[in-house]
């Protein structure tokens, strides 16, 4: 599969980076490198392969089934201390004090 | 009193018989960080007021006589993807070049709570992207033992530090061989945990499964007492497991008589410096004088490693660096005028090219169309990855492998060609796609005076049987 300076700009814009007309350029040649390597797995026969997700499963309750064998990682629906308002907001580049300040959002 | 042969043990002893105060202890570290980093540049931050705060709290208890906690005055340096509240933590990106963490992460606060004084914050490629430590926003790091040379990556502060005196140990961060592969050109010691040993809460996130915090060292008894310390079920992270903390450190000279070591064939191919090739060689003969059984085991899936790593880590990053968009955390781009533009040209400013170039690999591998083709692959080949190990497993206790396949290579060498970069890491990513704990350390020089380092690989929660038998390799060069 090539990529082509029409596929950079679509995945841009899906990741909302806009890249300059160089750095345009230099994406495309990267990702064909990096994506001629990666059609190295196409040499192997995964029809009867049950993809991994995550780590852990290998050490969830084996006794237990679905979600129940993560009960480890629940608690109860308590309301419970969190980060403040003040240090949620000290680190925006604009506030109004109570909630963060963008640009607007359709130009009209 | 030498900084640069200090373990936490000769630390410790120093400051509860009161000999060198936790204070001159933290003091002298600085001087050295002073007298060095300039030509090293491990340290993005120095964090004086709270490290000598901890040091005074510390000489306080030794002063009255009280009993000290286990890392009473042991200076420590932690990653800038590992968030220390109060203190500036910016992943090696100018994005965060201004960000303050608000909280402090769990391994962070293990280590302050037994005494461990921190000196301050560590270099980092951005967000923990790259092997060599050159993709750091702010300034690349220096090979303390040959400054033309890069220190490895992501985690190159962390183990420039220690080779250089300027800590007694650090934490860092593996994804793909990033604690492991810097422990090896620096010469120092680095142990990846097992998935879930360690919680990743307020570790900044690059690929969530693939994330490990872990130490870097100069003994493997130090990782071994860093680990004790820092594993365990936290309730901030779903992802720790609830499996029982060992006394890993007391695992440092247990006999490794009759362990079953594996020896993969797939690891010792083409490619491979002869020199390391040698140097892990002489290990596994000493292994086997100790009375370990030596066996040829295979991993038929290795050569698929990279390739699922670079499509599960990228794709992973791509959802988890959406979070840095210049609203709440992050530098702002000026005079945007809508709230997209924002986004773009703040995302497109703040980010350096290897971190937009995984997040497009990511986003890409993740589109409607590709989907199908690239992330479940890579998930399904994962699952072959495991079975490779559950099956040599089944007949080892422990697999022993190269780290790298060159030493310490020269700053700007592979800077040019991101697949070449990318496949030096053939040797780690697999211990973190199949999730197990894994440990470098040093096992000699080649002919230019450069580390080398030597991997071993153990099942899942089994960190004891890996920091036994890194311990005996250790003791075994004495």
């Amino acid at each position: 599969m090539k990529v082509t300076e029409k596929d950079v700009a679509y995945v841009a814009d899906l990741a909302n980076l806009e890249l300059t007309p160089d750095e345009s350029t230099r994406m495309v040649s990267d990702l064909n490198s990096i994506l001629g390597h990666i059609d190295k797995l196409n040499e192997l026969d995964t029809s009867n392969v049950e993809p991994l997700a995550e780590v852990v499963s290998a050490f969830a309750s084996t006794e237990r089934h679905g979600s129940e064998r993560f009960a480890f990682a629940q608690r109860a629906d308590e309301v419970k201390p969190g980060l403040s308002r003040e240090a949620a907001l000290s680190n925006a580049p604009d506030t109004d004090g109570t909630c963060f300040k963008v640009p607007k959002v359709i130009e009209r | 009193m030498n900084v640069n042969t200090l373990t936490i043990d000769t630390t410790r002893a120093l400051v509860e018989s009161r000999e060198i105060s936790a204070r001159a202890m933290a003091e002298a570290h600085y001087a050295q960080i002073e007298s060095r980093d300039a030509e090293i540049g491990s340290f993005l931050t120095l964090t004086k007021e709270r490290a000598f705060a901890q040091a005074e709290r510390i000489d306080a208890l030794a002063e009255k006589g009280d009993p000290l906690p286990p890392l009473a005055g042991v200076p420590v340096g932690f990653k800038d993807v590992l968030m220390t509240r109060g203190v500036r933590t910016t992943a090696g990106s100018r994005f965060l070049e201004k960000f303050v963490a608000p909280y402090d992460a769990t391994a962070v606060e293990k280590l302050e709570a037994v005494g461990a004084v921190c000196l301050g914050k560590l270099n980092c490629d951005e967000f923990a992207m790259g092997s060599s430590n050159e993709n750091s926003a702010f300034h690349p790091v220096h090979n303390p033992r040959d400054v033309t040379r890069v220190p490895g990556g992501s985690s190159g502060g962390s183990a420039a530090a220690v080779a250089a005196g300027f800590a007694v140990a650090t934490l860092g961060s593996d994804t793909g061989g990033s604690i492991r592969q810097p422990a090896a050109f620096c010469g120092v010691v680095g142990l990846m945990p097992t998935y879930g040993r360690v919680s990743r809460y307020g570790l900044i996130a690059f690929a969530s499964s693939l994330d490990h915090v872990g130490p870097l060292t100069r003994t493997v008894k130090d990782s071994a007492t860093l680990l004790e310390v820092i594993a365990g079920r936290d309730s901030h992270d779903s992802t720790s497991a609830d499996v029982p903390v060992s006394k890993y450190s007391a695992e440092c000279g247990r006999e490794v008589k009759r362990l079953r070591i594996g020896v993969p064939k797939e690891y010792f191919g083409e490619g491979l410096d002869p020199e390391i090739r040698e140097a892990i060689e002489r290990r596994i003969d000493g292994l086997r004088k100790l009375g370990c059984e030596i066996v040829s085991v295979s991993l038929p899936h290795t050569e698929y490693a990279i390739p699922v790593y670079y499509i599960v880590a990228t794709a992973e990053a791509s959802a988890n660096l959406a979070r840095f968009d210049g609203v709440r955390y992050t530098t702002r781009s000026p005079q945007t005028k809508t709230l997209a533009d924002m986004y773009r040209k703040s995302r497109d400013e703040g980010f350096g090219a290897e971190v937009k170039r995984r997040i497009m690999l990511g986003t890409y591998a993740l589109s409607a169309g590709y989907y199908d083709a690239y992330y479940l692959k890579a998930q399904q080949v994962r699952t072959l990855l495991t079975r490779d190990f559950q099956s040599a497993f089944t007949s080892v206790d422990a697999i022993v492998t190269p780290v790298t396949p060159t030493v310490a290579f020269k700053l700007g060498e592979k800077s040019g060609d991101p697949m070449s970069m990318y496949l030096s890491d053939i040797y780690t990513v697999t211990g973190n796609l199949v999730g197990v704990p894994g440990i470098s350390l040093p096992c000699g020089k080649n002919s230019e005076g450069l580390p080398i380092g030597i991997q071993i690989l153990g099942k899942h929660f089994d960190e004891a049987t890996v920091i036994r038998l890194g311990h005996a390799m250790e003791q075994d060069q004495q």
